[in-house]
């Protein structure tokens, strides 16, 4: 990989009505459809879908980790820029546990019933984990 | 003097109350179209990732896809109309809906069936009016459009164009008609076909000098381009509501303005009739005194 100009990788984390994050960090953690993926300066160009679960940025130059729930989306990683979209974009700090875990209860409920169901499982999952995460 | 000097003062009161109705509601349509604008600014660079993403999957990968395959022989097509919930936006609606009998007219002439997909309560109670057919509405969000009910509209659009042809409910294309947001001043009705989607380098796109990295898939480049294409045409509905909201509200203002403007017009026009009829009073009232003490002094002068 050439030697690249840019220190830190430039993140845009994007939800379908607003930009929620926007800036410099040193590393990326998401869960794609076929596993972890971490993502440092340099990473290859890579597309690749989101499941709904936990994303994880670790801002550059400080010990701040920034966890958000996202439902889904993608990330793509070009030229140490990096851009995660989804449609719903949580900051774990956002979320609030109680009400996070009474939805995934009704989510359960309907496991059976609805085809929908376990997508909102996963993601009344993620919005937890992220919770506890920052708690 | 046909209408009493009381009569007057009654209507310009009213019209003062009315240039207060709409005075207010200029300065309300005024301040959210603000806040319109913002919205359809924030949504902004989800479009432009997006568009990004799905030319670079185009770049890399054969498209092929349900959603950007033609149909050889296309009979049917949808109409997505998109309209406000409330009046008192000028001519906002009935522009909007104009085009989308223009589309449908040259649709026609190309021999396709139309089904209608309708946002907003004024095309609605339009299509109720003449008692025409539509699939499916949505009302209630007009001016203030979130992205859910963009999921919503774009799911039940995008149902529609999967089914095969001859199937119940199948459409070969879609189409949508809003309003563009140019400027304060101008909004321009626009049609625009929806799906199947020309992977275009839309309004967003990157420039040409911008090479594109070659991307690594994962899991592979048909299921990306699975997982963006229907988030691609969901974020282009709710662009195109985020103008149609912003347009309705620029219209409001414009609408609710000349409304303001034409009541100060009427309460000048009515103060000036009623000084009239006040001025015509009292020259009445004075000829009738003088005419009295003329009488008075007659009566006294023949006593005399």
């Amino acid at each position: 990989m050439a030697e690249s100009t840019v220190e830190y990788l430039h993140v845009e984390l994007v939800a379908a009505d607003r930009t929620v994050w926007s800036g410099e960090a040193s590393m990326i953690i998401a869960r794609t459809l076929e596993g972890d993926i971490g993502v440092l300066r340099g990473h290859a160009p890579t597309l690749s879908l989101l499941s709904a679960s936990v994303v994880e940025i670790q801002i550059a130059d400080s010990d701040d980790l920034l966890v958000v729930a996202v439902d889904g989306g993608f990330l793509s990683v070009a030229n140490d820029r990096v851009s995660i979209l989804a449609e719903r974009v949580e900051r774990a700090e956002e979320i609030h546990l109680d009400q996070a875990r009474i939805e995934l209860e009704e989510a359960q409920r309907l496991l059976n019933s609805n085809n929908e169901a376990e997508q909102r499982v996963r993601h009344a999952e993620a919005r937890i984990r992220a919770a506890e995460k920052v708690s | 003097m046909a209408v009493s000097l009381r009569e007057y003062r009654a209507r310009i009161k009213s019209t003062e109350s009315m240039k207060k109705i709409t005075r207010a509601m200029e300065l309300i349509a005024a301040s959210r179209i603000i806040k319109a604008q913002q919205k359809a600014a924030a949504a902004a660079p989800y479009a432009r990732e997006l568009t990004r993403a799905v030319s670079a999957v185009a770049t890399f990968s054969n498209v092929d896809h349900p959603l950007t395959r033609e149909e050889e022989n296309p009979k049917r097509a949808a109409v997505l109309i998109i309209t406000s919930d409330r009046g008192l936006a000028g001519a906002y609606s009935s522009s909007v809906l104009k085009e989308a009998e223009r589309l449908s007219e040259r649709l026609r002439g190309e021999g396709k069936e139309i089904d209608y997909f309708l946002a907003g309560r004024k095309a609605e109670a339009y299509f109720k009016f003449r008692t025409r057919a539509f699939v499916e509405s949505w009302t209630g969000f007009s001016d203030q459009p979130t992205y859910d009910k963009a999921a919503e509209i774009g799911s039940a659009l995008i149902t529609a164009f999967l089914k095969e042809q001859g199937e119940d409910g199948d459409v070969d294309e879609v189409h949508v008609v809003y309003t563009r947001f140019r400027s304060m001043l101008t909004q321009e009705p626009t049609a625009i076909r929806l799906l199947p989607l020309e992977v275009i380098e839309g309004e967003a796109a990157p420039e040409d000098s911008e090479l594109l990295p070659l991307y690594e898939f994962e899991p592979s480049a048909a299921q990306v381009l699975d997982g963006l294409l229907p988030q691609y045409v969901q974020s282009r509905i709710f662009y195109s509501l985020l103008q149609s909201a912003a347009s309705e509200l620029a219209a409001r203002q414009k609408a609710m303005k000349s409304a303001t403007d034409n009541a100060e017009e009427l309460i000048k026009k009515f103060t000036r009739i009623a000084n009239q009829a006040r001025q015509a009073g009292i020259t009445q009232e004075i000829s009738e005194i003088v005419g009295g003490v003329n009488a008075l002094a007659d009566a006294q002068a023949a006593n005399d």
